[in-house]
């Protein structure tokens, strides 16, 4: 831990050398979920209501989903451009290190311009907070805290299955944009309002639906039935991390060096 | 001119090679159409009122979008023109015996033609063949077809003569990263990929017609879709010439301007 720490404080520094371009990087983050948001505020202006969800429940799941993506890209960034290691081979120089190899990942590159999306989000946030009427109670709070940290563990379980894929192919692929972007974007309105192959897809495949729909259901006292389940799905979104954990310790043995 | 056509083919075919590449980005593709046709048919399932477009005419343009993706984003990048500048691997560039706009012109539309290509026709025949209410249609008319070919040709000149002027604009940052995103975050806003331009409010709607991103994109789809008339479509037309004209003119000017301050950066 201090160790990544440290990882921390010296990438830290070494963005704030170029302290103009990352000012840039950060308002340029900052706007471009932000005319995302202003894209669902104006569908709002048209059509009342999405599938009997208001437009501040929306921007609650938005504001969740954008905060938990916007922390992991900043901490796992490692894992999501992982290709360029394998490429140049410098993955054979953190196998010989005595630490293990997530911590050296993870520790290799920190994102830190994405505090411009994390604040769009938590400006998104407080605004849904203030409109919505909802009694809020402790259980309540500390639902929203577990969304936001089971969608971070999700995303980064994505980040780690797509750089685990590299370790075969080299090469990172496409199609992983699928789960991260695509499950951004997705997850930012309420699952119930797609198809039921989608829904069902990514609530038991990967469990976004265990971040954003099922607790919000709880905290918009929607549900009928045992509240306590409702409230505990973050949990178990949370379990997501185990396998790809054990998928990426796997494909570490099968790691075969590009030599270069 | 000789010049530009051969070196027009061999960007054009060395795009062909990337076959994987250009499958896995069709399936992503049909992931993000559906995402969207879901999310389009959930808001209008929750109303009764009519809109000025319809969900059928709205997954037409969805579809579209998706096929000729390349041909429409704004922050499509050839990293080698970015690195020729900040390297100073444009002194060789200069020392070529061809103007440098046309040049760099022939290539970005090369580029961007052979990326459409692998991806249109898959995409296209696939959503034709999915169950009634999301697939794609054939136009109302034959007379249409031949406005939204013309349209979207005329479109992908306007694209690429807009993203000239990015490039250009390099020459003064050295970094693509922050004027790329700014230009293509706003450019996919105003040009209708976010919110699709009929539905946006009147005032908003109202300084998208005077941009030009909407003719490259929202213009061309929605003739196909039967949601502009015909006689809209040619009077648009005529607009997209006098846009591609201007920038066409300020791009040149401006890289002329830009030449002559050009620092190479060592070597």
């Amino acid at each position: 831990m201090k160790l990544y720490l440290r990882y921390m404080s010296i990438l830290f520094k070494s963005q704030m050398e170029y302290r103009t371009s990352f000012i840039l990087l950060s308002i340029g983050q900052f706007f471009v979920p932000f005319l995302t948001f202003v894209s669902i505020f104006l569908f709002f202006q048209r059509f009342s209501n999405i599938r009997g969800w208001s437009l501040y429940e929306v921007a609650l799941c938005y504001s969740v989903t954008h905060m938990a993506f916007s922390i992991s890209e900043c901490f796992a960034r490692g894992f999501d451009s992982f290709s360029s290691t394998i490429i140049t081979g410098n993955f054979d120089r953190i196998l010989v290190r005595p630490r293990t190899t997530i911590l050296q990942v993870l520790g290799s590159k920190f994102e830190f311009t994405r505090i411009g999306r994390l604040t769009q989000s938590i400006i998104v946030l407080i605004y849904a907070l203030n409109n919505i009427s909802v009694v809020w109670d402790i259980y309540k709070i500390i639902t929203l805290i577990l969304m936001v940290i089971s969608g971070i563990l999700i995303f980064t379980g994505i980040y780690m299955l797509g750089a685990t894929l590299c370790f075969w192919t080299i090469e990172g692929l496409e199609v992983v944009n699928i789960f991260t972007d695509g499950g951004r974007e997705m997850t930012q309105y309420p699952l119930s309002i797609y198809k039921e192959w989608a829904k069902k897809f990514f609530t038991f495949v990967i469990p976004f639906g265990t971040v954003n729909y099922l607790p919000l259901m709880f905290i918009l006292d929607k549900v009928n039935g045992n509240k306590l389940i409702y409230m505990l799905t973050p949990l178990s979104g949370m379990l997501f991390i185990i396998p790809c954990v054990l998928i990426w310790s796997f494909g570490v043995k099968h790691y075969k060096s590009t030599g270069s | 001119m000789k010049a530009y056509v051969s070196l027009f083919k061999m960007r054009l075919l060395k795009g062909l090679q990337y076959r994987i590449a250009a499958f896995a980005g069709v399936s992503t593709q049909f992931f993000w159409g559906f995402m969207f046709i879901m999310i389009f048919e959930a808001f209008y399932s929750s109303t009764s009122n009519p809109q000025p477009i319809s969900l059928t005419q709205l997954i037409q343009v969805v579809w579209l979008q998706q096929s000729f993706l390349v041909f429409i984003m704004l922050w499509f990048r050839d990293n080698e023109l970015i690195n020729l500048i900040t390297s100073g691997n444009i002194a060789y560039e200069l020392c070529r015996p061809t103007d440098l706009y046309r040049f760099w012109y022939a290539k970005l539309i090369a580029q961007r033609l052979s990326g459409a290509l692998l991806r249109c026709f898959p995409i296209i025949i696939v959503a034709t063949l999915l169950p009634k209410p999301y697939n794609f249609t054939l136009p109302p008319s034959f007379t249409a077809f031949i406005l939204f070919l013309i349209t979207l040709i005329l479109g992908l000149t306007l694209i690429v003569t807009i993203s000239m002027l990015i490039y250009i604009s390099i020459f003064y940052t050295m970094s693509g990263t922050g004027s790329l995103l700014i230009f293509g975050v706003f450019g996919e806003f105003f040009s209708g990929l976010v919110i699709p331009v009929p539905l946006m409010p009147e005032i908003l709607k109202k300084i998208v017609y005077l941009l030009p991103f909407r003719y490259t994109s929202d213009l061309p789809f929605r003739i196909y879709a039967g949601n502009i008339g015909l006689n809209e479509a040619i009077v648009s037309i005529g607009v997209q010439v006098v846009w591609i004209l201007i920038l066409l003119a300020l791009g040149k000017l401006w890289m002329k301007k830009a030449l002559r301050r050009v620092i190479v950066q060592g070597g």
